[in-house]
This record gives structure tokens, C-alpha cells and sequence, in this order.
């Protein structure tokens, strides 16, 4: 058994590694395995796991990547996202990569999957257009076959054909994925001093990288081990983080909120890991219907899906008395219309409700957060010293 | 600059038909006449006057008081609202018009919306857009049309089927309880066979350009051209009796041998023949274009244009098929081309109305546009060798544009134009 420090250490390693060695190597034991990388936000990992493949997390270079070609690529009113990964595609890190799927989440990355296709990208590139009809014979008849367009793509690669017994093993390893990670989550809510956020976050993106099945191991690992008591409860506030849903925060500005004074108990941080809320039937003979229906009925709230008849602010509260938070902290990159726009509303519902918030931009390769840790030790001060407990407040 | 606009006859006729229209609007709470707001690209404006209904278009209310000076205010008033400073100045300019009491271009209020049309094509920021709208109309009925991306650089039975069940089974029901009209399949019939018209002409219109010189400008004066078809009029007979008589007066023009009329008369000779890519800023309108024609620079085609619809690859839409060919009309509109096609459709226009450069107008705002267009000059230059140029502006917010960077950047393209001239001539 390894100490939750050396899990940690491990995951850091395996989540920024830009080269992907893991998934690379993985590919290499098998001529039929095949590599498709995925863009933020959420796609059904279930369906490549299934036919032989490894879904590996496209997320930006962060920190860890020097911009020089990206930038010739992109206007400097557009979030930074795009030309990392620009950046990474030139210099090759996507070598031994089979395929790419862009989710439609925005205009900028629905045309960054033209960006590639003309650069010939991979042996296919696909952008999934995610139904904004939430009925099963509308707009879930559309997602099948956009479901289905992908395995045919995989299926000109590698000749794997799925079957409906491979796909519900996929399903219930995705499925135990996710429940592990909301187990984390939960324990950290009642002792966020077990393990920081960062650590937490090391950890689910490692899922990014690496077969479901590993990862499901460290997790189970993880959990045992933050079961047991260690460290020591400090007086910080209890906060959500939310705007960061597609373009990651750098971990430094994940450290430095918690080091300003507060625990970070809920997130939209690798939102894709946790889309799904609870398990997708892993029991039927129609299971890529089964994986549909779950994103038609019980995914997660984003700010990339219409919310007309399930308002974004509505779910916000939900989350904030299940946490139980003292205040919210809206982080969004730069330049991103859809988390942007989002906040008018959500803020205006803190507002009613006495809840507390601050809000501040980034980019993934924001380096310096003396300004942010200033400004979030205040928040964490003033709730301290001043607040009712957010509970208290009615909503 | 003269101050007094010289005006065809056509954009006579085009102001008082949206005159007749905002004026029609205003009184639509006295008439009973129910009011949808939805977007130009794939706006189904055919299906919404089917009912009696009214359309009203939040981004040309924008771009209409971008024109008129108003839309910095309303813009500050938004930010003051909490909307970011990063984020599409139609959002912002149209919150801050409606805080300061929804008064369009003719100074009479828009009416409220009786229904939220959100036809979402080629831009994702106009899902977002309609649910700042939702809250600040509460109660509002909502109609949503996903309109699939041309990923494939096609469009599939699948993705069309979607959208005739989406219009069958959520849009029409909707419009039926919102106007309290049945559905009416020959009055939509109908109203195509006028759009249907409308597009040859258009395809006609903006072919002009291939003559020499080119009797219009497909980018400046091709945003009036467009206007008819975009803001309320796709569908009607006015739109197809204004269209005729627009291309008789461009008949004409290219009888006598004129160039384009520009808001100070005549442009006298014909220098540079471009393609421009990227919507126009609105604020200062007049100034922008005036950099345009003093250098004697004629647009011989747009991408802007193509916004409302793309007729140029042959799609025209078929009465006989009228939900289908709803769907499809949606699906042909430019921004929800993929850049492969995006880039064929470019250089189509580059080669047909031999054009003698490119030239990028990158709008902060509209992402939907601008992200990818630094790769679509790349694989035009490629492609055919041609000059490339990048200016940046905004839409409607003033604080983007720069007179003097906007000028500086283009006297450098047009004298790299001339250069070339000089040189291809004298090889």
C-alpha cells in the first residue's frame, strides 16, 4: 500500500505530463488499442473504453507549456486554452494519437476542431455536437448517432466492433469511477484538511491519462486512506469554486485559494469526470442508449447546456446548502463567453439570497496570485469575522 | 466628409420598410399581434409570419444602435450590471438597451417578447444570450431550435431529421399556443416561394461584383442589401418587390459602367478589388468605410453577407419540402460552415470576382467568427498566393476601434497591393 503522499506525487506526475507517456505506452501493448483525445467537457469515455481505446483528456498545456507557435494562431481577445493546445498538436505531443473529439461547449473550441482537420490531426477528427433537446426521441435520437459516428470511426481504425456486453463493462467501470470520486468529495466535505484541493485535483486529472481501470485503483487507494483521520482542522471558510468548467485554473491558484484561508469543498474543476450524476444503467441490452439517456436525465449543470427548463442559478443553491459553503468564488478564464455570461445570473441569486462572492479572471498559465491571494484572504476575513453562517441565511 | 448621405432608391424603399415595421411593433400591443424575438442566422422568419407574428432581431437592435452612437452607454450600463468586459458586445449592448427601456432605432419601444425564438446556428453565444433574456422576461415562452454543426462538411438525413422533429414537435406547437393560430402549411409554402425568389436575387446581386469595375460594394453597402431578407422580411412579397427593383437599379449602374455608391457619391475608380472576412464594426460605420472608398478599394465579396444564408454552393429553399428546407436553411448559414468549407467558400469568392487581396476584419466580440481566422489566412495565402491583411475592431463597442491603428494598417495593405500591381504587370 502506497502513502497518500506518494499516490499524490504520482498523480501529479502522471496529470501534467504533456507527453502522455502513460497512455502512449498502454497503446504500444496492443495493435487493436487506440488513442483518441478528448477536449473539455464531458464525453462519454464509456464508448472508446469499450472498443479497445483510451480517452485521454486534452486540457491545455496550463503552466507547463511555453506559448510561442499557439499565439500566431489566436487573437489575444481569445481565452488561452486553444493556443496551448495548438502549441501541443505543432510540437507533435499528440504523436501516436488516433483520434480527436471536440464536445460542443463553445465557438472557439468547436473551431478549433476545424483547426484540425485542416492540419490533418489524427486519423479522424470529430466534433460532438451534444444535444441541446433534452428529449429521448429528439434529441436523444440525434446523440446516438453521434454516439454512433464515433465508434465507426474508431471502427475504420482498429477494426473493433462493440458489443453490448463490452460496452456494460465499460459502463460499470466508468460507473464506480465516478462513484469513488464523489466519495472523495464527500469525505473532503466533512474533513477538507485530509487532503487539499490541489491534491484532489492532481488526482482526478490523473484519470485523464491513464486506463479507467488504474485509476479506479488509486482511487480506491485514496479513499481508504482519507478515511482515516490525519492532519489537523484550521479555521478557514468552506467555499465553492465555479467558472473554470472547460479551461483549467493553474494548481498554484487552486494552493493559493486554500492557503488564503479557505477549503475548497465543491468545484467545477475536470467537470467531465463528475458529468454524470449517479450510475448509467449498466444492465440493459441497448447500452449505448443507456449512455444516452443518462446525458438526456442526469447530467451535471454547465455552462455549456441550455438551462430553460432546469435554471443554472436553482442548482447553484442546491449545491451550496449540500456542501454546506460559506461563500462562492466565481473563477473564470479570461475571454470565456459561456462561463462569463453565466455569472450575471448566478450573482444576482447570491445576491438575493446573502450569500457571499468574490470573482476574479485567469488563464491557465496565470503565474503570479499575490493579487488573488490578497483578495481571497479578505473574503475568507470578512466571512470570519462578520458573516452569519450562510445556512442561517434562509436560502 | 459630406454629411449628407447619398441614398439609391432602393435604401429609400428599405427605410420605410423598416420604418412600417418598427412602427408595426410598436403598435403590436394595440393589434393584438404577438412578438417573437430570435437571431439572423437561420432566423425562420417564413414560419413566424405564418402565425401573424412579429419578429424582432436583438442583434440588429445592437448593430442599429451601434450606428446611432448609443451602444457605448448601454454597454457601460450592462458592465455596471456585472457582465464581464471579455464577453460579445451584442449581449452587453442589448441588456443596456433594455434597461434603458427597450427604445429602438425609431425612438418607439420595442415591445416585450410574447415568445423567445432561439434558433441557435453557428453561434454558441446565442444560447447564452437568450438565457440573460429569459430571466429579464420571466415568464416568457421559450422555443429552442439546435441547429447541428456542418462538421462534416455536410449536411446528413440525421442532422436534418433532428431539426424537422425539433420544429414539429417544440417550435410549431409553441407558436401555436403563443399566436392561438394552427399551424398553416400553405401560408408557409407560400412564404417560401418569396424566399425562394429573394435568393436568386441575392445570388444575382452580389455577382455583380465579377463585372469591372464592380457596380456595388458587397461589404459596406452589402449590409444594407442584406437587411430586407435578415430583419423581418424573408418571405414577404416586399422583400421580393424591393430585391427586383434593387437589381434593376445595379443593372443600370453596370450599363453606364459606375462603380459603387458610397455615402459620398460615386466612387470614381476602382484600385483594389477585395474579400473581406468578419463582420463590420458598426460605431463608426461611416469612417471605416471611408477608408475603404478613398482609396478607391471596392469589396467584391463578403463573408458577412453570407450570414443570414449561403447561396452561392446552390441551396435554395424548397416550398415542397418546407420544414426540411427550414432545417437546412439554418444549417447553410455561413458561421455554422466548418473551416474547411469556410476556406473553399473564401477562395471561391477570391477567384470569381478576382479579387486582388484578402483582408480579416477580426471582431473582438464574435468569437464564432474570429477564432480560426489567423488558420484561414494561412491556407489562403497558401492556396492561391494572394496579399492577406488583419485589421481588429468590435462591433458595437467604441472603446475597439482605433481610427488611426485601423488606418495605418490598411495604407500598408493597399500599398503592398500596389506594389504587387506593378510587379504583376510589368512581368
Amino acid at each position: 500500500m502506497n502513502t497518500l503522499k506518494e499516490i499524490i506525487a504520482r498523480c501529479e506526475t502522471l496529470a501534467f505530463d504533456l507527453n502522455f507517456t502513460r497512455a502512449k505506452e498502454w497503446k504500444s501493448q496492443d495493435t487493436s488499442r487506440v488513442l483518441v483525445g478528448q477536449m473539455p467537457v464531458y464525453f462519454p469515455r464509456e464508448i472508446v473504453h469499450a472498443v479497445n481505446g483510451l480517452t485521454v483528456g486534452i486540457l491545455g498545456g496550463g503552466n507547463k507549456k511555453l506559448i510561442i507557435k499557439g499565439d500566431a494562431y489566436y487573437q489575444s481577445y481569445i481565452c488561452h486554452i486553444p493556443r496551448s493546445i495548438i502549441e501541443l498538436a505543432l510540437d507533435k505531443h499528440f504523436e501516436g494519437f488516433d483520434g480527436f473529439i471536440f464536445p460542443s461547449i463553445c465557438d472557439v473550441i468547436r473551431n478549433l476542431s476545424g483547426m484540425f482537420q485542416l492540419m490533418g490531426e489524427g486519423k479522424f477528427v470529430k466534433y460532438l455536437d451534444l444535444p441541446q433537446n433534452f428529449k429521448p426521441h429528439i434529441g436523444g435520437e440525434f446523440y446516438l448517432q453521434e454516439l454512433r459516428d464515433i465508434l465507426n470511426k474508431i471502427y475504420q481504425v482498429n477494426h473493433v466492433e462493440v458489443t453490448p456486453e463490452r460496452l456494460n463493462n465499460s459502463i460499470r467501470l466508468f460507473n464506480k469511477n465516478r462513484s469513488l470520486i464523489n466519495r472523495i468529495y464527500d469525505i473532503r466535505q466533512e474533513f477538507p484538511w485530509r487532503m487539499t484541493a490541489a491534491d484532489l485535483y492532481h488526482i482526478v486529472r490523473a484519470g485523464y491519462v491513464i486506463p479507467v481501470e488504474e485509476h479506479n485503483e488509486i482511487l480506491e487507494q485514496v479513499v481508504g486512506l482519507i478515511q482515516q483521520d490525519c492532519g489537523d482542522s484550521m479555521d478557514k471558510i468552506r467555499v465553492l469554486v465555479i467558472g473554470a468548467f472547460c479551461e483549467q485554473p493553474p494548481a498554484g491558484l487552486i494552493r493559493t485559494i486554500e492557503l488564503a484561508g479557505c477549503y475548497i469543498v465543491e468545484d467545477d474543476f475536470l467537470l467531465g469526470a463528475r458529468w454524470i450524476q449517479g450510475d448509467v444503467d449498466a444492465t440493459t441490452d441497448d447500452p449505448l442508449r443507456a449512455l444516452a439517456n443518462a446525458y438526456l436525465e442526469q447530467s451535471t449543470f454547465s455552462s455549456s447546456v441550455f438551462d430553460v427548463d432546469n435554471p443554472k442559478e436553482a442548482r447553484l443553491l442546491n449545491l451550496i446548502r449540500k456542501r454546506k459553503v460559506d461563500g462562492v468564488i466565481f473563477a473564470a478564464p479570461s475571454f470565456c463567453d459561456p462561463a462569463l455570461l453565466d455569472h450575471p445570473i448566478l450573482q444576482k441569486e447570491c445576491n438575493e439570497k446573502n450569500i457571499r462572492f468574490i470573482s476574479f479572471l485567469y488563464s491557465e498559465n496565470t503565474g503570479q496570485f499575490k493579487v488573488i491571494k490578497e483578495q481571497v484572504g479578505t473574503f475568507s476575513d470578512s466571512i470570519k469575522l462578520w458573516d452569519e453562517p450562510v445556512l442561517s441565511a434562509g436560502i | 466628409m459630406s454629411t449628407e448621405v447619398a441614398k439609391e432608391r432602393s435604401m429609400i424603399i428599405q427605410k420605410e420598410m423598416i420604418t412600417r415595421l418598427f412602427k408595426e411593433l410598436s403598435n403590436a400591443r394595440e393589434t393584438g399581434k404577438k412578438v417573437v424575438y430570435t437571431f439572423v442566422p437561420g432566423n425562420i422568419s417564413e414560419l413566424i409570419l405564418s402565425f401573424g407574428m412579429l419578429p424582432v432581431y436583438p442583434e440588429i437592435n445592437a448593430l442599429q444602435s451601434g450606428m446611432r452612437k448609443k451602444s457605448g452607454g448601454y454597454i457601460r450600463d450592462a458592465e455596471q450590471h456585472g457582465h464581464s468586459e471579455d464577453v460579445c458586445t451584442y449581449v452587453k449592448c442589448d441588456v443596456g438597451m433594455m434597461l434603458n427601456g427597450n427604445i429602438g432605432p425609431t425612438g418607439e419601444k420595442i415591445p416585450d417578447p410574447d415568445l423567445l425564438l432561439l434558433s441557435y446556428t453557428g453561434c454558441f453565444t446565442f444560447l447564452k444570450w437568450f438565457e440573460t433574456l429569459k430571466r429579464l422576461y420571466p415568464g416568457v415562452e421559450v422555443a429552442l431550435l439546435h441547429t447541428p454543426y456542418q462538421e462534416g462538411h455536410e449536411i446528413t438525413p440525421e442532422m436534418t431529421e433532428y431539426m424537422v422533429r425539433q420544429l414539429k414537435e417544440e417550435v410549431i406547437p409553441k407558436m401555436e399556443k403563443v399566436s392561438g393560430n394552427k399551424y398553416d402549411e400553405e401560408k408557409l409554402k407560400s412564404n417560401l416561394r418569396n424566399s425562394s425568389k429573394v435568393e436568386d436575387y441575392i445570388i444575382k446581386i452580389f455577382d455583380t461584383t465579377k463585372h469591372r469595375p464592380s457596380p456595388i460594394d458587397a461589404y459596406f453597402a452589402g449590409v444594407y442589401y442584406i437587411g430586407p431578407i435578415n430583419s423581418g422580411f424573408r418571405g414577404t412579397k416586399e422583400a421580393v418587390d424591393y430585391y427586383a427593383e434593387l437589381y434593376k437599379e445595379i443593372l443600370t449602374r453596370i450599363d453606364n459602367k459606375l462603380g459603387p455608391i458610397t455615402p459620398e457619391g460615386e466612387m470614381e475608380k476602382e484600385r483594389f478589388r477585395l474579400v473581406v472576412e468578419g463582420p463590420p464594426n458598426w460605431t463608426h460605420f461611416r469612417e471605416f468605410w471611408k477608408l475603404f472608398y478613398d482609396m478607391g478599394a471596392v469589396i467584391v465579396a463578403s463573408s458577412y453577407t453570407k450570414v443570414g444564408g449561403v447561396y452561392d454552393m446552390g441551396f435554395r429553399v424548397n416550398p415542397d419540402k418546407p420544414l426540411e428546407s427550414l432545417a437546412e436553411y439554418c444549417m447553410n448559414c455561413y458561421t455554422n460552415l466548418n473551416l474547411q468549407q469556410r476556406v473553399e467558400l473564401l477562395s471561391k469568392c477570391i477567384t470569381d470576382y478576382h479579387a486582388d487581396g484578402f483582408l480579416v476584419n477580426s471582431i473582438k466580440s464574435c468569437n464564432s467568427f474570429s477564432a480560426g481566422q489567423l488558420m484561414i489566412m494561412q491556407q489562403l495565402e497558401r492556396k492561391l498566393e494572394i496579399p492577406i491583411g488583419f485589421i481588429e475592431s468590435d462591433l458595437v463597442d467604441p472603446r475597439y476601434f482605433s481610427y488611426s491603428n485601423i488606418k495605418n494598417r490598411l495604407e500598408s495593405f493597399f500599398q503592398m497591393l500596389e506594389q504587387r500591381k506593378m510587379i504583376l504587370n510589368s512581368a
